[in-house]
């Protein structure tokens, strides 16, 4: 390892224009003559459009066009897709509601999109949307998934009976019936993962772009994904065709899935640029971003484990109703199945497994993949039964787990997943030492006698990353592959630029893949620059989520450096006379082993594009592609430790420390892993101390719209982390790395939520566990 | 925001000439409500009168057993004034936990029981300090100045001036702030003054704002300790009830902050 290299805890290069403000977002572009959207939205959660009256908006100042959705429409742009097809248990595909773009006839939640404006200035165009006035028939709401599928209530879709969308199923049922039935101690729990809404730093922004002289769009988007932007842009809204579509997403301030989305507002934008002739802006609000962006989470369940005499799992059933909101986001439906189910074995020998999840509509924000997308919601069902079982069968939770974890690779599961490498119990082992453990009862004492209840709580988590292969996802149902692309550019000069599909909005690429590059050929890291986000620059790539930048896009990178490194090393031999075996690349320059003979990097690559000199046969320059599909997932998995103490006056919880031991395989940048530790770890605490998402059930208000309501963990509300790695290489790619930008937020809440339920004596708390919620739960318990 | 006129008064005659003039007019002192509630549009002024360049409104003087505060004055002078903290101990804590910093160096005393948010923290000190609003027209004892929700006894285009408190014998605060908000969920201010009577405030958790709590009070002006709380029961009757707190857990918490309040004022 260099200093920059892989294994180096390099300072991140993209932050000094991050942290001077000199990142370039969406909203800080400007093309000229680029005017101002702002969308009429619906007011109600649930209502018929009686008619739209624009006459007096249209007179107003500024104002350039109203648009609607008939319009919208005439111009045949499509429905919004949901990019996995489900189907129910009896084989039926998933009942899926129409999605227009701009509401024609009827409004499904608070905020859904009736018409966007377009005038000189933002002020204008929302003064003219207040001018607006629109004729709604108000139809009764349903916010809860439970209530939206009981007989008589409000229907949403013509499409899904009882707002149903599907009602799919995993693994075994009379297999786990039967292990329950004659298990020695059966755990049954009902849990809820509630729902959260993702707040990104930079709400979403859109600036659509229509070039009449060439017939061509540009649309930059607040995207994790441009390329599959523009996909679909083309294949499906019927936009533009995608060479006559270039898609950029700039600078990102963060996403946590939300950003995977085509969302109508960029749709809207694009198509409103040729129909007004003007390139048109749109930039969310907070508010916008809270009614908006898709939600997450929001799962009701019950859950049984049954357990033999020595407390080995039989089986494990499960019962999931997943509320996906108005209208099927696009991968909705994957979250609650595919990523969700198939992780039911957790660390755990489970022999029989059977899941069963009914996906509703309800009038509320769509719910898609938000930062660990069904694999927290896995998390949380398998750790608070395994920790609430150790209680309930009088042994020590870590005795319990080390009895069932998972000790011989690969692993199939009963559900669908092959766990390929791992070692569960170092992590385990490293995170009880951290947290001193076994002095636990001693501080527990100590708190006692300043009227303080200590707890202490574990999570021994697996995820899956990567999302890939290509082949198994289509066979799911995924309606696109999962791969990366890279291309690697060696310039003239010697200089490298790596164009890569994966995007970063957050994570690092620009620093993470450059020290990969540094390592692979000896130059310096500021030689290497990362490329991405620009779908004319990079020719494809399926974009940044499910933490597959590293075990996916680099490994694009290393196929595509490998090839390079052949060339180079064969020229440097051609130019060295030497035998191409004999070439070794170390600190920049190319080298006969055993000798002094060598050439230097820069000089090889200008050799390449003087093309004076080559062997016989190659063609000048040095670049090369490769696109790379996984063998397998990735399984990062490690064990997290929370200890609190909770005020039985307030209840009020204070977290004392958080371990967090995980084991993401090989490492390129240490910093910037345990950066994304601390993150997800922060966010995981979010959604289990602090962040509660309420509708009014009656009206369907977003009632948590703002950070007056919506609690956002602050600094003040978490404690110093203490983080350490495990090993175990991924078998699976060529760097044996797993991922780690979603493990704290999927290993997190569990282990805060068994702490404080440790605390109490009571294993019925749901999340956030609100001060008041604690309180009653205390009050129930005693 | 909608568009708006600004005009910066010179003097407190200046000010309410400049509100007077418009009856769409609204003062502006800290905007730490009142620009949030125009950038969403909900509030629409016609003019702004700044008062925040007004010398006489500013600044914090301790005369004999008396504070005066001036009404421009920001809740981070209030925390940070030693004259405040020797004679009123409990207010300058009670500032130096309104928002976070950037919200204490621009809000305002006066501005925050103008507005008179019933989850707000001052409006609790002054009731239980038994201060006096002084306006451009008249002095208002502070039982009679917070009339509800949102709500006192300001009329149209009166200005508040001033606070006057005069030096409790002792005080204290306790504050369980909203986790979203960090407004107060439940904030109790007790003071024990010197003529031997004690007031008890509570904001953030009554249904219609500020308001005393006569059973405490009567229990501590025997007893000024925290366990003369444990056999005054808060009745939850009237007490908020919504996303964040059941009325039964604010009645709890009034409870519980009186008796760190008590613990706190020593
Ligand atoms: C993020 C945030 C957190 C906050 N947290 C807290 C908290 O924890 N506790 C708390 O108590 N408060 C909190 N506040 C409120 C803040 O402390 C201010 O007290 C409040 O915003 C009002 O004061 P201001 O000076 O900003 O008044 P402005 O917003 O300028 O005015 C508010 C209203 O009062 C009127 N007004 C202003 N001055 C006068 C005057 N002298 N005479 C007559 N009318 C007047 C105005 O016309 C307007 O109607 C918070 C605010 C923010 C933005």
């Amino acid at each position: 390892m260099g200093m920059e290299g892989v294994g180096a805890r390099v300072a991140r290069k993209e932050d000094k224009r991050f942290i001077t403000g000199k990142g370039k977002y969406t909203d800080d572009m400007v093309v000229p003559g680029m005017k101002q959207a702002h969308f009429v939205r619906s007011p109600h959660a649930h209502a018929k459009i009686k008619s739209i009256d624009t006459s007096e908006a249209e007179k107003m100042p500024g104002v350039i066009g109203i648009l609607n959705g008939n319009q919208l429409a005439e111009d045949a742009v499509g429905n919004i897709i949901c990019g996995w097809m489900i189907h129910s248990k009896d084989g039926s595909p998933m009942n899926m509601g129409a999605w227009r773009p701009l509401a024609q006839d009827t409004v499904r939640y608070v905020g859904d999109a009736v018409l966007i404006v377009v005038a000189d200035t933002k002020a204008q165009a929302r003064d003219a949307a207040e001018a607006v006035v629109i004729d709604y028939e108000e139809l009764p709401v349903v916010t809860s998934a439970v209530e939206a599928l009981k007989d008589g209530a409000p229907q949403l879709h013509p499409e899904a009976k009882n707002n149903q969308i599907f009602d799919w199923e995993i693994g075994d049922s009379a297999a786990v019936d039967a292990a329950i039935a004659s298990a020695a101690h059966v755990t049954e729990m009902k849990i809820v993962n509630n729902r959260l809404v993702p707040n990104p730093m930079e709400p979403r922004a859109a600036l659509g772009v229509y070039d009449e002289g060439e017939d061509h769009y540009t649309l930059w988007t607040t995207s994790q994904n441009p390329h599959v932007a523009r996909l679909v842009l083309s294949a499906f809204y019927n936009v533009a065709p995608e060479n006559k579509l270039r898609v950029i997403a700039p600078d990102v301030g963060g996403g946590f899935g939300s950003k995977i989305y085509i969302y109508p507002e960029e749709i809207v934008c694009l198509w409103a640029s040729k129909r007004t002739g003007v390139p048109v802006k749109w930039t969310s609000d907070r508010t916008e971003a809270f009614l908006t962006d898709a939600h997450g989470r929001d799962h009701v369940s019950t859950v049984k484990m049954a357990f033999d005499s020595e407390n080995r799992i039989t089986g494990f059933k499960v019962d999931t109703i997943a509320n996906l909101g108005a209208y099927m986001s696009l991968f909705s439906s994957s979250v609650p199945t595919y990523l969700y189910a198939t992780l039911l074995s957790g660390q755990y020998n489970i022999p029989n497994i059977h899941a069963n999840v009914r996906t509703v509509y309800t009038n509320t924000v769509p719910v898609d993949a938000y930062r660990g997308a069904g694999r927290p919601e896995a998390t949380y069902l398998v750790e608070r039964t395994m920790e609430t079982a150790a209680r309930e069968l009088g042994i020590s939770p870590a005795e319990l787990r080390r009895t069932n974890f998972v000790r011989e690779f690969p692993h199939q599961t009963p559900v669908i997943m092959c766990y390929d490498a791992g070692n569960f119990e170092a992590s385990l082992d490293a995170s009880m030492e951290a947290a001193d453990y076994a002095g636990f009862e001693a501080r527990k004492a100590e708190a006692k006698s300043r009227g303080k209840l200590r707890g202490i709580g574990m999570s021994c988590y697996i995820e899956a990353c990567g999302i890939a292969p290509s082949a198994a996802v289509g066979s799911l149902g995924a309606g696109v592959g999962l791969w990366e692309s890279a291309e690697v550019r060696v310039n003239a000069v010697g200089t490298i630029e790596v164009l890569t599909g994966s995007h970063s909005h957050g994570q690092g690429h620009e620093t993470t893949f450059a020290q990969l590059v540094a390592e692979r050929f000896g130059v310096g890291l500021d030689t290497v620059s990362i490329v991405h986000g620009d779908t004319d620059k990079v020719q494809m790539g399926m974009g940044t989520y499910g933490s597959r930048s590293g075990a996916v896009g680099m490994s694009a990178i290393v196929k595509a450096l490998d090839k390079v490194e052949l060339k180079a090393k064969k020229l440097a031999a051609h130019l060295m006379e030497a035998d191409e075996g004999d070439i070794v690349i170390e600190n920049g320059e190319l080298k006969v082993a055993g000798t002094d003979k060598s050439v230097p990097w820069f000089q090889m690559a200008l050799a390449a594009y003087t093309a004076h000199n080559m062997p016989e046969g190659m063609e000048p320059g040095l670049k090369e592609g490769a696109f790379y599909d996984p063998s397998n997932f990735t399984f990062p998995a490690g064990c997290y430790i929370c200890e609190v103490e909770v005020d039985p006056e307030t209840g009020k919880t204070e977290i004392i420390q958080f371990v967090a031991a995980d084991d993401f395989g090989n490492i390129i940048n240490p910093m910037i892993v345990e950066g994304q530790v601390h993150g997800g770890v922060a966010q995981g605490i979010g959604q289990a101390l602090l962040e509660g998402t309420h509708y009014d059930a009656d009206t369907g208000q977003l009632l948590t719209a703002s950070y007056m309501d919506y609690t956002m963990p602050r600094a003040d509300d978490l404690p110093s982390f203490n983080v350490s790695h495990q090993n175990t290489p991924c078998p699976g790619n060529p760097l044996g790395i797993k991922g780690c930008g979603e493990a704290g937020a999927i290993g997190s809440p569990p282990a805060l939520i068994n702490a404080i339920t440790d605390a109490i004596g009571n294993n019925d708390l749901t999340m956030p566990a609100t001060p008041q919620r604690v309180w009653a739960a205390l009050a129930s318990a005693q | 925001m909608y568009a708006t006129n600004y005009h910066r008064a010179s003097s407190v005659e200046d000010a309410v000439k400049l509100a007077t003039a418009n009856d769409e007019t609204k003062y502006l002192a800290g905007g730490q409500t009142l620009l949030p509630t125009m950038k969403q549009r909900l509030a629409a002024p016609s003019d702004l009168v700044d008062l925040r360049h007004i010398a006489s409104m500013k600044g914090i003087s301790v005369n004999g057993g008396t504070i005066r505060i001036g009404a421009a004055t920001p809740h981070a002078d209030v925390a940070n004034s030693k004259e405040v903290a020797s004679a009123c101990p409990g207010l300058a804590h009670l500032a130096a936990h309104i928002g976070d910093p950037h919200v204490r160096h621009m809000g305002t005393i006066g501005g925050s029981i103008a507005n008179n948010d019933p989850a707000a923290d001052y409006p609790a000190g002054l009731m239980a300090l038994n201060a006096t609003i002084v306006t451009n027209k008249r002095s208002i004892s502070a039982d009679d100045f917070f009339t509800g929700m949102f709500d006192t006894a300001l009329e149209d285009g009166e200005l508040v001036v001033a606070v006057e408190i005069t030096a409790p014998s002792k005080c204290g605060y306790a504050k369980f702030p909203n986790p979203a908000s960090r407004y107060a969920m439940t904030g109790v201010f007790v003071a024990k003054h010197g003529d031997g009577s004690v007031r008890v405030a509570v904001t953030g958790a009554g249904s219609d704002g500020v308001f005393r709590h006569e059973g405490m009070e009567q229990a501590l002006a025997s007893n000024f300790s925290a366990e003369a709380l444990d056999s005054v029961t808060v009745d939850d009757a009237d007490l908020m009830s919504d996303i964040h707190a059941s009325s039964a857990y604010r009645a709890n918490l009034v409870k519980v902050m009186a008796r760190r309040a008590v613990a706190a004022a020593g």
